[in-house]
């Protein structure tokens, strides 16, 4: 290649570069061969412990993966494609993407559905940042129950000062404070663009989520639903209760924990909110000669097309995710789902039973499925301790709440279908034993 | 009324008009269409994945809690799942199947040790809030890939956070109006692109409250120096520039333009997604850029994944360090890791995601890096930008080369020529590309060239990849001169041709027909 281009070393190419800012080489070690590399990844691999039996949650769950979902997502014709800008052939992407679009419209009992959006946390700030364009509004109001880390990011999303976000308090049995949300919604020099709640919410409680959505309607506000899918095979859907948009966190679909991702930001919306909805959309057309296809569609929201007026900047489908969400509900199907989301609830009642048994028992009073906070004296200190026993205690809620008197001492714990009853009895007899030595 | 089988063609040409090899036809991809998974669904059909869960499970839920519609999912087995998926895979052209030389999109070989590294039981199953003992591995990996990125950009430190480039671009813009606010320099509302800029600039800038301020390119591709300083001033924030340029060209009055935005108290910023191309050559930080981000499914092979996930780091100089978003990984004194705890920067701009990153493309990226190791990266950039320069002369055997070279990974050829000569678009030659077995590359952008096409073969190719694809390309423009309706009709070897836009665009059918429950599958 050298020779025809006529030049003797390649130094010749990069000659465009000014000297005085041309760099001298990247001071890193040498590279590895496959078998070394293998052997350090392995390494690494090996000092993280997943061995515990664990109960904890808090937005992410370990789950059951169907072995059809890493098979589909190991073909290089999924994983090394690119964004579908040549739809005669990128249609398998194209058509999974559809699916997952019509699965998760039926799931969340909303039309209109985006696989571009990164985690559950990205999901709802563009959520709350669709409130205000569609009503030309500028507040909003989360719930503080909603995943703390979601509220940190959407509060990111809005550090430049023309929106604000405020946090409705909650109620001593778990549940958003309606009476504060009536009152907010009620100040009419300052209307409200959206509501958000969670469901179940950060403490794992169910919201009352019908009148959450009659008071912010008739405040002309938008509701933003925050859910779990799984949860969605057993509890009212969002369309169910009349949420305008619905957001989440897709891991629990198929997908690794990973550490923090990648994800799937979940967002659907209802067909009035179309044009608002931020990132690619997958519709079905037909080609020249009537056959039926899939095309990416309605373009003109988006960052390539429309520049600085665009919807959002999204570039990405968040697609092999997506895929993977496919998958696994095509192979979990309708009542293998609700098997899921209803064995969860049955193994967390198991372990709140095994808790009460040794004298350790809820925070909150309302209804739950499968995560609920509990009161354990010295919680911190126990869960580090339990560590020690093999059981990954859940999540201390003065990391999310370090403010909050009335959870200094509570642990957030799940179940899933993947608890035993072993699990379970490790984690109470820990704990009890913890709390005999302690007394 | 649709239909999932070819039909004659309407249009004159047939399948004779296949370009054929010695190995016969190539074609891009399978034929076959699929049904939807609706249409497969049979009530009852399915592989037992869990155990049942007692009657009772639900007791402890007020009735009105739960779901009152049936759940509208697919019915369908094992074996059909995988063969749906397969079938579908079949569909997509991908870097496995072929050269896929989408410019700006860096779509080099996915090496399958990276996979491999990520599928490891203690990476993928680790909780993302598990505590900090539990996590040394990973914690070690995030440690060393930020102090790994940070020295291959020549800044001062690294968030791993950003989910995306475009994440990594709203992260970036959100540090520089922290820092200006800090300084208590309140007034900087704008950020200045050039007109080549990926269109994630503008909408980024926007997004985070900006006022977006376009900058002209010169004649040479490059900025336009005195447009930008006519720019530049005490309302600018930033400036944002992606070097080398969208065009494949280093931007050679990169001096001048840092040292003029500089001048006005405005930051910096590198839109780092053609780094492929100056990897051990140019350290953004090194020559005075303030804050860049990465593309790691670009630049560090992680899988494209159809569209995603990504990875967009974001590496920044000393000035903006402070503002970074946590959770940071640490070493402390005694070697071990930690995530910085929420809170403890309090001049943070805050969390951009839920967790700490997509560690699962980290963990590849990572991989990557330690493949080559320093002297490696460097020969990646040599190759990459050595073989866009090779297939840039050959492609100028019968293409327009609007700009000089040499280029850097990529370069910008035009049909425009052409079009004047045969009526051909540049669209036609990208779909004629399909039938002789190649995806096309990336076409009418960036917009400052008309009827363009921006070529990035990466250094993951042969050179006999290279000059077939020349090959292919030259045959596609006499074509175009011999028999034009072949390429208006274009591609003829597809499961499915053109598609009618406009009408997906004016009804949207964004998803099958609601199924009116389990029991009722849909056929469309």
């Amino acid at each position: 290649m050298l020779g025809a281009l006529g030049i003797e070393s390649v130094e010749a190419l990069f000659e465009d570069i000014p000297a005085s800012v041309r760099a001298t080489g990247i001071d890193l070690p040498p590279g590895e061969p496959e078998l070394v590399l293998q052997r350090r990844m392995s390494g690494l691999a090996a000092r993280n412990r997943v061995d515990l039996a664990s109960f904890l949650g808090a937005g992410v769950y370990h789950h059951h993966l169907p072995t059809t979902v890493d098979t589909i997502l190991s073909r290089g014709e999924f994983a090394s494609a690119y964004t579908p800008y040549q739809p005669e052939i990128s249609q398998g992407t194209l058509q999974t993407i559809y699916e997952y679009q019509s699965m998760l419209a039926e799931l969340t009992g909303l039309p209109v559905v985006s696989a571009s959006h990164y985690d559950g946390a990205a999901a709802t700030a563009e959520a709350a940042l669709m409130t205000i364009r569609a009503t030309g509004r500028d507040r909003v109001l989360a719930s503080r129950a909603i995943h703390r880390h979601y509220l940190e990011t959407t509060q990111t999303y809005f550090s430049d000062g023309r929106h604000s976000l405020e946090e409705l308090p909650t109620l001593p049995d778990g549940t958003t404070d309606l009476d504060a949300l009536e009152a907010a919604l009620a100040d009419l020099h300052r209307p409200v663009a959206g509501v958000l709640l969670g469901q179940p919410n950060a403490f794992g409680v169910l919201e009352p989520m019908a009148r959450a959505v009659t008071l912010a309607h008739a405040a002309g506000a938008l509701f933003v639903a925050v859910v779990e899918p799984v949860s969605l095979a057993v509890l009212a859907s969002p369309g169910e209760i009349g949420a305008d948009i619905a957001v989440g966190e897709g891991q629990p679909l198929g997908i690794a924990p990973q550490y923090g991702g990648p994800y799937l930001g979940i967002l659907a919306a209802t067909q009035e909110l179309t044009r608002q909805v931020p990132g690619r959309l997958v519709g079905r057309t037909l080609d020249v000669d009537g056959r039926r296809a899939f095309v990416m569609t309605l373009r003109a929201r988006e960052q390539d097309i429309r520049r600085d007026r665009a919807a959002s900047n999204i570039c990405t489908n968040q697609a092999l995710c997506a895929l993977a969400a496919t998958v696994y509900l095509a192979t979990i199907g309708p009542h293998g789902l609700r098997d899921v989301a209803a064995s969860g609830a049955a193994n967390a009642r198991r372990l709140e039973s095994a808790l009460a048994a040794v004298g350790v028992r809820r925070v909150h009073s309302g209804a739950y499925l499968n995560e609920f906070a509990v009161r354990v004296p010295d919680a911190a200190a126990v869960h580090a301790a339990l560590l020690d026993e093999g059981v990954l205690a859940g999540l201390p809620l003065v990391r999310w709440y370090p403010d909050d008197p009335a959870l200094t001492d509570a642990l957030l714990v799940c179940a899933t279908e993947v608890t035993t009853d072993a699990d379970i009895e490790r984690f109470a007899g820990a704990v009890a034993t913890r709390m005999a030595v302690a007394a | 009324m649709t239909t999932l089988q070819a039909r004659p063609t309407d249009v004159g040409l047939s399948e004779r008009d296949t370009p054929e090899g010695s190995l016969g036809p190539r074609r891009a991809v399978g034929a076959s269409l699929q049904p939807t998974l609706a249409e497969l669904s049979v009530p009852g059909r399915h592989s037992d994945q869990v155990p049942h869960p007692p009657a009772d499970a639900l007791a402890g839920i007020p009735a009105d809690q739960l779901r009152g519609s049936a759940l509208g999912l697919p019915e369908v087995s094992e074996p059909q799942v995988i063969r749906h998926f397969t079938n579908l895979s079949h569909l997509n052209y991908s870097v496995d199947g072929g050269f896929y030389p989408l410019g700006s999109c860096t779509m080099k070989h996915n090496p399958r040790v990276n996979e491999w590294s990520a599928r490891l039981p203690g990476f993928a199953n680790l909780h993302p809030l598990a505590p900090d003992a539990l996590a040394q591995g990973s914690l070690q990996l995030l440690w060393e890939l930020q102090g790994m990125l940070s020295e291959i950009a020549g800044m001062h430190a690294t968030t791993l956070q950003p989910a995306a480039g475009a994440h990594g671009e709203l992260t970036g813009i959100l540090l520089i109006r922290a820092y200006h606010h800090s300084r208590g320099d309140t007034a900087r509302d704008e950020v200045i692109v050039p007109d080549s800029s990926h269109g994630t600039n503008p909408a980024t800038a926007s997004m985070a409250g900006f006022k977006t301020v376009t900058v002209k390119s010169a004649p040479d591709g490059g900025v336009d120096l005195d447009a930008l300083r006519a720019a530049l001033g005490p309302r600018t924030a930033a400036v944002m520039l992606t070097n080398p340029s969208t065009l494949g060209l280093f931007e050679r009055r990169i001096v001048e333009l840092l040292d003029a935005t500089h001048a006005a108290g405005a930051l910096a910023y590198m839109d780092g997604a053609n780094m492929n191309a100056i990897l051990g050559r140019f350290k953004p930080g090194a020559a005075g850029f303030d804050v860049m981000h990465f593309n790691l499914h670009k630049t560090f092979s992680t899988p494209h994944g159809g569209g995603g996930p990504g990875a967009g780091p974001v590496a920044v100089n000393e000035l903006l360090a402070p503002f970074l978003p946590g959770p940071l990984a640490m070493r402390g004194a005694d070697g071990s890791f930690r995530l910085e705890v929420t809170g403890a920067r309090p001049t943070s701009i805050g969390r951009m995601r839920a967790y700490q990153g997509s560690v699962g493309v980290l963990v590849r990226a990572y991989a990557y890096i330690r493949t080559h190791g320093g002297a490696g990266l460097r020969l990646v950039s040599d190759d990459a930008v050595l073989a866009a320069n090779y297939l840039r002369q050959r492609v100028g055997e019968a293409y327009e080369l609007p700009f000089p070279g040499p280029c850097k990974h990529e370069f910008v050829a035009t049909a425009k020529p052409l079009r004047e000569a045969t009526g051909v678009r540049t669209l036609d030659v990208a779909k004629r590309l399909i039938d002789h077995g190649f995806h096309p590359p990336t076409i009418y952008f960036p917009l400052l060239v008309e009827e363009c096409l921006l070529i990035e073969p990466t250094e993951t190719e042969t050179l006999e990849d290279l000059d077939a694809f020349a090959d292919a390309l030259l045959a596609v423009h006499r074509e175009a001169h011999e028999r034009p309706d072949l390429l208006h009709g274009a591609p003829l070897t597809t499961p499915v041709r053109r598609l009618d836009e406009a009408t997906a665009a004016r009804h949207p059918e964004l998803k099958w027909r609601p199924m009116t429950g389990a029991q009722t599958p849909c056929p469309q």
